[in-house]
């Protein structure tokens, strides 16, 4: 039969087929031997960056591209948070804690060879201030003096915000309270210099986008200048041999690779193809603990999630409502059964030991307590409950903490909580226009200080969004903590604002997050801390490690 | 010919411009705005943000100025990246995920008619059920599951081929183009079975056949012309959603390629983006399914017959 031809040239086909697939091996080629090789790093680094315009970007991948970019008056030890110089070789505070005089290094230079100066950091500050260009970190600018003001259109004058040039090299800076954090926030992409001449170049200062950001325009101070951004492929940057402290920078370069899949970023590490990884599967986080420990890297983060509750429904404008709810959650067996990344039950809002500064925790897991509480409130074993909603952003990790917290309140309480999960942006418009009833949320603290999670709760707060105020609370915050310049006695009055704030309980605290990247044996230099800072310019790689088997 | 084409690109206005419209109110009447974030956003920065991408106009003005800028071929600036335009962003997504869906057409036509042929040679006799339920497990098989567990078996353990990446390391293209194309390939197996059965039966094949040609040249020169034909209509339509359907091919294998851009705009409220990349597409189907009606009209002699009878 003929039919046997054309079976055979089938056959052929699809042989050949399979041949071609399998020839076109990559033979065991991969990043980290190379990079290795040449001193690269392969960063996973999350989303693909918006921008690269420090007054601009808000978000963390940006935050790691822009400190290999560029360099603030004074960076932070990655090991303990203490400020270490920068820019600034050394810096004076006034006795009042309000004034600092910073001196800078005299040999610290642009990468096009200009020598960065006190003109530039002022400068610099104005352009974060223009309200046009809607910088939404504006506001880390605002310890200093009459800043706020200006970014909000209320003076016009710069002269009257405390940023002065005394010199080439000195640099004052005048702030409204003593702001024991502020040597903290110097660090913070905001704050960073941009090279004048070339953002004049290119565009308004004010204007958004301009070009000013791609390579081979790009002007920068730090330890590493940009060479190549492709967009959702990877930003490459190379060693700036020009920076101040070149000799100490070990590496040649670094690949930020944008992944936004966590799992496709779990398979390239395992194929070699990243040192060190954004996150990793939830569901991985064990496999690794048990097979491979040394690769997996996790350590307490600066940040919490917890429940908002809104205050203004009858229902829960009852405290001892919001405290049963909160006592009815066992938040360790939330960490150690569905979480399971290493999270801590929380118990405070603060997440403990934040530069010194621990809340005593004022209440606990107590499902008895929490059900007199409700029975109290006039809902015994949760008899006449007002139908209560759940919100929570899509996503597989926030549902099943939601699923947990139903049934505990529903075995512990007797109340029948319905879920309702939002795509991100409708859940954020339902959250700020007040339109829930308990909805989930996180914070992630913008520096190491209780301040940075205490102060959003004050009256009016934008990111309050609970409705819940306390005239005590808003006078611990705003009056008397910023005029407070002892530490110990700033964070007396901190710990009684937390107090109230968790006796009150507009929010329930769940864990404390937990920051877990995979990380491979060559990178070396990696310090652990809460605000999972790197300073690449420490990082170091190791060839000989290269080979060491992944999967 | 001419007159066909031109009539049915004239159609092709009123649909864009539904298509536009429809997108443009619904993506604004979606809550939350592009400018909305966890960390709350201050009231006079969201007013210059507004003000610097003409929020802050009234919806019907906003509407004609973005008409207007359409006509003269501007999609605007994203918001979500405010260096970049829409159109630089479709020019640096298109040749991608263009190039990712041309393999994977090419696999899906390889694998899928060859394996159709194949069955439809000896319907219901074990050479048709094997290709047939293969056929069958690949449309039931989704991309998400496919993808992972070609890098699983050829990336992670075989160690073969890249788990991720286009254009990078040898081979990267192919795991992406066969997880993509599979789904189609299954598709056009039974298309041009189905085709292919109904052709060999016809008269045509059976004169073919006593005049004694080889059974090859019967099932290659005349049956595949004619059985074929229900596969051409397919193509135009399948090309374009494997354009605009590549989001999770390019997720699992980080392809920067428009699929991504697609949903992402969305999830965003990068309103320009999603205009922009919706507008685009529309196009592309429209173009796509006139050019699979033309190579229709051009392969199959009926039609050709009945276009030119209605001149």
């Amino acid at each position: 039969m003929h039919n046997k031809k054309i079976l055979r040239s089938t056959t052929t086909l699809i042989t050949g087929l399979l041949i071609f697939l399998l020839v076109g091996c990559s033979g065991g080629e991969n990043n980290v031997t190379t990079g290795n090789q040449d001193g690269i790093l392969h960063w996973g680094n999350g989303t693909d960056p918006q921008e690269l315009d420090p007054h601009i970007v808000t978000g963390i991948p940006e935050h790691h591209i822009l400190t290999a970019l560029l360099e603030g008056l004074v960076a932070k030890d990655p090991a303990t948070l203490e400020p270490i110089p920068a820019v600034a070789q050394q810096w004076n505070i006034s006795n009042d804690g309000k004034t600092y005089t910073f001196q800078l290094r005299r040999n610290a230079v642009w990468s096009n060879g200009d020598p960065v100066t006190a003109h530039d950091f002022a400068w610099s500050w104005w352009r974060a201030l223009q309200p046009a260009l809607g910088n939404q970190y504006a506001y880390m600018l605002f310890p200093i003096k009459n800043s706020e003001a200006y970014a909000k259109g209320e003076i016009d004058d710069f002269s009257q915000v405390g940023v002065k040039v005394l010199g080439d090299y000195t640099l004052k800076v005048e702030l409204t309270n003593a702001t024991p954090y502020f040597l903290q926030l110097l660090d913070h992409y905001s704050m960073f210099p941009v090279h004048r001449a070339t953002i004049e170049k290119f565009g308004n200062p004010d204007e958004r986008g301009s070009l000013w950001t791609r390579p081979g325009n790009f002007v920068g101070n730090g330890p590493f200048v940009l060479k190549e951004w492709k967009l959702f492929k990877r930003v490459n940057v190379a060693k700036n041999p020009q920076y101040w402290d070149a000799d100490k920078v070990k590496l040649n370069g670094i690949s930020f690779h944008p992944i936004e899949n966590v799992t496709t970023e779990e398979r390239m590490f395992r194929s070699g193809q990243l040192h060190h990884t954004a996150s990793i599967p939830i569901d991985k986080v064990a496999i690794y603990k048990k097979d491979k420990p040394h690769q997996l890297y996790t350590h307490s983060y600066l940040g919490n999630y917890f429940y908002r509750i809104n205050t203004q429904l009858p229902h829960l404008n009852d405290k001892r409502v919001r405290q049963a709810l909160a006592m009815s959650i066992d938040s360790k067996q939330i960490t150690e059964q569905v979480t399971k990344g290493g999270e801590v039950p929380a118990y405070t809002f603060t997440p403990p030991d934040t530069l010194g500064y621990s809340a005593k925790p004022s209440f606990e897991f107590n499902p008895e307590k929490a059900w007199q509480l409700l029975a109290e409130a006039g809902y015994p074993n949760g008899k006449d409950f007002p139908v209560t909603e759940l919100l929570y952003n899509t996503s597989e990790g926030h549902r099943k903490i939601a699923v947990a917290i139903q049934q505990m309140w529903n075995k512990y309480l007797g109340v029948n909580i319905i879920l309702n999960n939002q795509d991100w942006k409708v859940y954020l418009d339902s959250v700020n226009n007040s339109d829930y009833t308990i909805a989930r949320a996180g914070w992630i603290g913008d520096y190491v200080d209780p301040n940075t999670f205490l102060n959003m709760w004050v009256k009016d707060g934008g990111n309050n969004r609970t409705g819940w105020s306390n005239s005590r609370y808003d006078e611990l915050i705003l009056k008397l903590a910023p005029k407070t310049i002892d530490r110990n006695e700033r964070y007396k009055l901190m710990a009684e604002a937390e107090a109230i704030l968790l006796e009150d309980m507009p929010i329930i605290p769940i864990y404390i997050y937990n920051s877990k990247s995979l990380v491979h044996p060559s990178l070396k230099g990696l310090k652990p801390n809460i605000l999972n800072y790197s300073l690449y310019k420490n990082l170091s790689l190791d060839p000989s490690l290269s080979g060491v088997k992944l999967n | 010919m001419f007159r066909f084409i031109s009539s049915r690109l004239l159609q092709a206005i009123p649909v864009l411009l539904v298509v536009i419209t429809a997108t443009f109110f619904l993506v604004r009447a979606a809550p939350g705005g592009p400018f909305s974030a966890e960390k709350a956003v201050p009231p006079e920065v969201i007013k210059a943000l507004e003000a610097q991408y003409k929020l802050d106009q009234p919806v019907w003005q906003q509407y004609l100025s973005y008409l207007n800028d359409l006509v003269h071929g501007e999609f605007g600036p994203s918001f979500r990246y405010p260096g970049r335009t829409v159109n630089e962003l479709i020019v640096g997504g298109l040749p991608i995920t263009a190039e990712l869906a041309l393999y994977a057409m090419l696999v899906a036509i390889i694998i899928g008619v060859s394996a159709g042929v194949f069955s439809a040679l000896k319907p219901n006799t074990p050479q048709d059920y094997l290709p047939m339920s293969a056929a069958m497990i690949g449309i039931c098989m989704p991309s998400f599951l496919m993808g992972p567990l070609l890098v699983l078996i050829f990336g992670i353990w075989l160690e073969w081929l890249p788990v991720s990446g286009w254009g990078d390391l040898p081979g990267d293209k192919i795991l992406p183009a066969i997880t993509l194309g599979s789904g189609y390939a299954a598709f056009l197996a039974r298309l041009s079975r189905g085709g292919m059965l109904e052709v060999m039966s016809q008269d045509y094949i059976r004169t073919a056949r006593a005049k004694g040609l080889p059974e090859w040249v019967v099932v290659l020169k005349h049956g595949l012309r004619g059985g074929l034909i229900p596969v051409v209509a397919f193509l135009g339509p399948a090309f374009a959603g494997l354009l605009s359907g590549s989001f999770v091919v390019e997720t699992i294998f980080q392809i920067p390629g428009l699929g991504r851009f697609y949903v992402q705009a969305a999830f965003n409220r990068d309103y320009t983006m999603i205009l922009g990349t919706t507008v685009f597409f529309a196009t592309l189907i429209i173009l796509f399914n006139l050019l699979s009606d033309i190579i229709a009209v051009w392969i199959n002699p009926k039609l050709r017959h009945q276009i030119q009878g209605g001149r």
